[in-house]
């Protein structure tokens, strides 16, 4: 268990050594490693299986932009699938599986996919599983989505908890390599605030790659330094293991915190992640560049990858991820890694490089003007075929190749928001556009400048110009001696011979072959090649493959690159955890809870509560001898009804309008007229929007001269309440009226049925008599000796009835005091569902009939809407639409007979017509049982229903396959002459 | 101190308020603050001021709040502030301020609209950046906003720099309380 691949160096920890698993089989590694460099350290180069082809695949980079080693990390209910075996930090027990393949990685049955490529080419499923048609839903769909998707869920609980959170900064400084400690420290030792993200686990960036050195120090060294100095300054924070994600509007960027994720099982009560919501003044994206390759047939072998990753592992992490290695380049920076590598004392068995008038590089094999142009070695590399300047080829024996084909910068983030990139020729790359995100800047690599020196330069004068901007003076730091090499290339994206596939995006199997398909079939638009061959379209965003695949399409096209464009990228720069999205809502703190003030009484007696928004509200209280709600519902409804009821009914809004215009502004709000409302009057009124149509309903009671409180349906307390402001600061600023919400400063209570009135008497200190407190009157009283509290006698119910308020702190109180003076006249406290049947019984319209598309004239209240004022909504009220005389009108409904059902939703349909939409002659929008006429009754809106009394006609409910014969009544089934409510 | 039989309950249910500690902090409900939302009427902003100025209510600038005896206030929008005094003195607060005020305000009785939680400790920003987007680091005593959190709007009053106030809707006190802790616990 020897790490055979393991060479001298590295920032690794040798003195620590940790155990890990990889597909069950155990290995050793070092604090430092990431589980790919670990694994490469143990000889392993087979890390997963391809997307669509199943082909064996080892890692081709180093970084985040890794697009094959995609592992399930953890077992049991963290095991997270995809996970990039180059960034895992390794820990102590790490446990990882590969993926995509059965049964095994070395054998992959599904590996049959890659005989059948030319069946599976780009697109091929908009010409195939097309016929016969029935077997798309019983086979063809089946057979895809089993052998769709990458890595599995544990389907369990996910554990973890994840939080979220906000930052605040100046300068938010995203990278942290040579460019954006250079910023940093230029921001931090100036005085601002900077946070400085990296999402790696060790600041440094590429310097801790190279063998570079900057001033005295080694690359990695001056890094260490750096974040020392910064790490002293309180004014700067910090944040490894950080991915910022994306940028958005007005400085605000998203960030994931890997807090736990390097540890076995994270701290108890600590998150795992967090997602931070970054509020910065300037940003610098310093996020560098990434490599890519140049594709040749069979390209993507274990052991094939970029070259920059290969000296990565070599300095990095010493490891050799071949005995004998080969480089393949078409620029300088490659011929780099063939001499580190050979100074650590690797075989280079060739520099195979793509410019024949290349400066000759001495010590080695240096092919000028050669190709790579095939590999071989199913599960591992072990050989190139290599053609030469003057045609001849070569097989040389090699166990891992490094290829560049030159770099990008990471614009990644600057294109978000729409920010198209700019080509440019000394690089053959793209380089960010000038419209990025607002107050985002660039610098070193992401902005191509590829040299360490230019590096630590622009990454110093961005900050100082970044900091200028909003007004803080900065100095650059000075700039230690650095190399500034340019990066001399010539372009070549891939290898122009071979019959085979070469590979472009290895994560979504997309080949040089799919490119020129898809120009043949005419998707030649980089967006359609996109979109025709999935190119990029995978989890790594296309990171090292986009470039390829639009330059092979421009080459197609005859085209220059920047006349073909290129696709921008968008949040998250990395996959993040749906968990780190939700953050501390889910469960049942998924959203807050709201609380009624009788909410603990009722919890004591058994309610059952049901969720009205955010609000639980005792929907009905079970007796225990009850076995259904109807049981417990018809009880509380017939009590209700023969005695005294109480209802908490706290959840309504109530909204508290004054001023010397409140009159007047609450006759422009309502369709009905309130300014002539006396002082200690409650009216019922009718809210419309703009359009006509029903918006609300509630009742406005007068408490004062210049003082109302309006109520609105507990579902519409908020929008109700933003309209209203609305009005009162756009629409009539110049009214004198002032609102605020009181919905939840009052417990409030319905008492209702005939012996309310001697319920509320024993409570209430004053007078409140049929005389001295007649129907729809209201008042500030007191009751059990002195607390300041409100009443209102309006009904829903359709008995004599009241609501009584009291400061919420003594809503608990209230309900048993409310219940203790009842006992006598044996109350019952009804739930949400006994309300509801009552007022149906009593013809009332509620949510169901304001349902967004209703006029008053449907609901039988058009007279409510005064032509004598304007209001909002009046005008268009009277549109000849919404005015029809067969228009639908609110009608009471009853079955023939009477021991059938009724269900909500059915439609009206005439006798001898078939239920089909054209005969539709309205709904049943509410259903509920009477106990008072023992039969199932209905609201409904019916075609010209008021024409319509005493027709029968049938309800028909095509999913409920229920059909019942009705016969049309007026809505009020009770009490219809209001007798009771004058009582 | 008024004579009626009606027990209170607190926010969270309970006959007494809560403090619970966690860490370096500690988090208590405050009962006994009573609040009305004190708004100017049309033209009437000088008498209102001299009104304000005789009673002894101070009216801070947006984003502020000004501790005074009995009364302290903090800014609730244009020309409208919260008004606290202690309950136990000024239970009926509408009643106090009417004759003060007269027709020259709106005023309206909050007190048991909110539920607040006065949290103390050291380090306070750490545990806030976890919950809400105010920039503690950059407002110290005498600031108040009103922002999110967990979804719920709510005021924040920083009394110091180690004893800031969360006003939110009472009802959902528990969801408040919750998750206050919880961000002690994460963020200490």
């Amino acid at each position: 268990m020897t790490q055979i691949r393991r060479i001298a160096g590295g920032h690794i920890d040798r003195s620590k050594t940790l155990n890990f698993t990889f597909d069950g089989k155990a290995y050793l590694g070092h604090p430092g490693d990431t589980l790919a460099s670990a694994l490469l350290a143990n000889g392993v180069q087979l890390m997963g299986r391809s997307f669509k082809y199943h082909r064996p695949r080892g890692p081709i980079a180093s970084g985040s932009e890794e697009p094959n080693a995609l592992v399930e990390l953890r077992t049991g209910a963290r095991q997270e699938p995809n996970t990039r075996a180059t960034v895992a930090e390794l820990f102590e027990g790490l446990e990882a599986k590969s993926q995509n393949r059965w049964p095994s990685l070395s054998f992959d049955a599904m590996s049959i996919n890659d005989r059948l490529s030319s069946f599976l080419t780009a697109g091929f499923y908009y010409k195939t599983f097309m016929w016969p048609a029935s077997f798309w839903e019983k086979l063809y769909e089946p057979l895809i989505r089993h052998a769709a998707g990458l890595g599995s869920l544990s389907k369990q609980h996910d554990p973890d908890t994840y939080d979220k959170g906000f930052l605040h900064c100046d300068l938010l400084v995203i990278g942290a390599g040579p460019s954006g400690l250079a910023a940093a420290l230029t921001a931090g030792r100036a005085g601002a605030r900077v946070i400085l993200a990296d999402e790696d686990f060790a600041f440094g960036g590429r310097l801790n790659a190279e063998t570079f050195s900057i001033g005295d120090d080694s690359g990695a060294g001056w890094a260490v330094k750096t974040v020392a100095e910064l790490a002293a300054l309180p004014n700067v924070r910090l944040m490894s293991r950080t991915t910022i994600l994306g940028a958005f509007d007005h400085g605000i960027y998203s960030a994931v915190e890997r807090v736990s994720d390097h540890l076995a099982v994270p701290v108890d009560g600590k998150p795992r992640q967090i997602l931070w919501r970054i509020y910065s003044k300037r940003a610098i994206l310093a996020a560098g560049a990434i490599e890519r390759p140049i594709a040749f047939e069979n390209n993507d072998r274990p052991g094939i990858m970029l070259a920059g990753a290969l000296r990565a592992y070599a300095n990095r992490w010493g490891v050799a991820v071949g005995d004998r290695v080969a480089v393949f380049t078409n620029n300088d920076d490659g011929v780099r890694s063939a001499l580190d590598l050979q100074a650590k004392g690797v075989d280079v068995a060739a520099l195979i490089d793509s410019r024949a008038d290349a400066a000759p590089v001495n010590g080695l094999r240096h092919i000028r003007g050669g190709e790579v142009v095939n590999s071989s070695g199913r599960l591992g590399l072990t050989s190139i075929t290599v053609r030469m300047a003057n045609g001849g080829t070569d097989i040389i024996p090699v166990s891992a190749l490094g290829v560049s084909g030159g770099w990008n910068p990471n614009l990644n983030i600057a294109s978000h928001q729409r920010g198209r990139p700019v080509w440019n020729d000394a690089i053959a790359a793209f380089v960010p556009g000038p419209d990025g995100p607002a107050g985002l800047s660039v610098a070193g690599a992401a902005s191509g400048a590829f040299s360490t020196h230019a590096a630590l330069q622009t990454g110093a004068m961005e900050a100082v110009k970044a900091l200028g901007a909003i007004g803080i003076a900065a100095k650059p730091i000075e700039i230690p001696k650095a190399e500034d090499a340019p990066l001399s290339i010539t372009p070549l994206w891939y290898v122009h011979s071979g019959k085979g596939r070469a590979w472009i995006d290895q994560q979504n199997d997309v080949t040089v072959k799919d490119v020129k398909l898809a120009h043949q079939e005419n998707f030649r638009s980089v967006e359609h090649l996109k979109r025709y061959t999935t190119l990029g379209m995978a989890t790594d965003q296309g990171k090292t493959s986009n470039i390829l695949g639009l330059a092979i399409m421009a080459e197609l096209t005859g085209k220059p690159i920047p006349e073909t464009g290129t696709t921008i990228y968008r949040p998250p720069y990395t996959p993040v955890a749906m968990g780190a999205l939700g953050g501390r809502s889910r469960g049942e703190h998924f959203k807050p809870t709201r609380l009624t003030p009788s909410h603990k009484w009722a919890t004591e007696q058994g309610a059952i509560f049901v969720e009205v928004g955010m609000w639980l509200r005792t929907q009905w209280i079970p007796k225990p001898s009850e076995t259904t709600w109807r049981q417990s519902v018809d009880r509380e409804v017939s009590a209700t009804r023969k005695s005294v009821g109480i209802c908490d009914v706290t959840t309504l809004g109530k909204i508290d309008i004054q001023g010397t215009d409140a009159g007047l502004f609450l006759d422009r709000v309502y369709a009905n007229t309130f300014s002539t409302l006396g002082v200690g009057k409650v009216r019922y009124g009718l809210m419309l929007r703009e359009d006509g149509i029903v918006m609300d309903d509630g009742t406005t009671a007068r408490l004062g001269e210049h003082e109302y409180v309006t109520t609105t349906t507990t579902a519409n307390a908020v929008p109700v309440f933003r309209h209203l402001e609305y009005c009162r600061q756009v629409l009539w600023p110049d009214l004198d009226v002032q609102l605020i919400s009181t919905t939840e400063a009052w417990a409030q209570y319905s008492v209702a049925g005939p012996n309310a009135r001697k319920l509320l008497e024993k409570l209430v200190d004053q007078d409140i008599s049929n005389e001295a407190f007649p129907y729809m009157a209201c008042g500030e009283i007191t009751v059990c000796g002195g607390l300041r509290a409100r009443l209102f006698r309006i009904s829903f119910s359709g008995e004599l009835a009241y609501e009584i308020a009291v400061p919420t702190r003594y809503g608990d109180a209230m309900i048993r005091a409310l219940v203790e003076a009842g006992r006598e006249f044996d109350a019952v406290v009804y739930g949400t569902e006994a309300l509801g049947v009552m007022r149906v019984e009593k013809g009332h319209v509620a949510g169901n009939e304001l349902n967004g598309q209703s006029t008053a004239l449907n609901m039988g209240l058009g007279k409510m809407v005064s032509k004598k004022k304007d209001s909002i909504g009046m005008v268009l009220s009277q549109r000849e639409g919404l005015n029809q005389e067969t228009g639908l009108r609110l009608v009471g409904v009853k079955p023939v007979d009477p021991s059938k059902l009724l269900t909500a939703g059915s439609h009206f349909i005439a006798h001898g017509k078939s239920p089909v939409a054209a005969h539709d002659d309205g709904w049943l929008t509410s259903v509920v049982f009477s106990p008072d006429l023992g039969h199932s009754i209905a609201l409904g809106y019916l075609k010209n229903g008021s024409t319509r009394l005493g027709e029968r006609i049938r309800t028909v409910n095509l999913l409920a396959k229920t059909e019942v014969e009705v016969e049309i009544v007026s809505p009020h089934f009770i009490d219809p002459e209001g007798e009771r409510l004058r009582a | 101190m008024l004579e009626h039989r009606l027990k209170p309950l607190t926010p969270l249910g309970h006959v007494k308020p809560i403090k619970s500690a966690y860490g370096p902090i500690t988090i208590t409900e405050i009962v006994d603050v009573a609040l009305a939302s004190l708004a100017i009427r049309r033209d009437q902003t000088e008498a209102f001021t001299r009104a304000a100025t005789t009673i002894g209510i101070p009216l801070p600038q947006p984003g502020n709040y000004t501790a005074d005896q009995p009364f302290s206030a903090f800014w609730l929008g244009p020309e409208q502030w919260m008004v606290e005094a202690p309950f136990a003195s000024h239970e009926d607060i509408v009643a106090v301020l009417r004759p003060a005020f007269g027709a020259t305000a709106s005023i309206t009785e909050q007190t048991d609209a909110w539920v607040r939680f006065d949290v103390v400790g050291r380090d306070l920003p750490t545990m806030f950046e976890r919950l809400c987007a105010f920039d503690l680091r950059r407002h110290g005593s005498g600031t108040s906003t009103r922002t999110m959190i967990e979804h719920l709007g709510c005021y924040i009053v920083v009394h110091s720099e180690d004893r800031i106030s969360v006003i939110g809707p009472r009802s959902s006190a528990h969801s408040i309380d919750h998750a206050l802790l919880s961000a002690a616990k994460s963020a200490f």
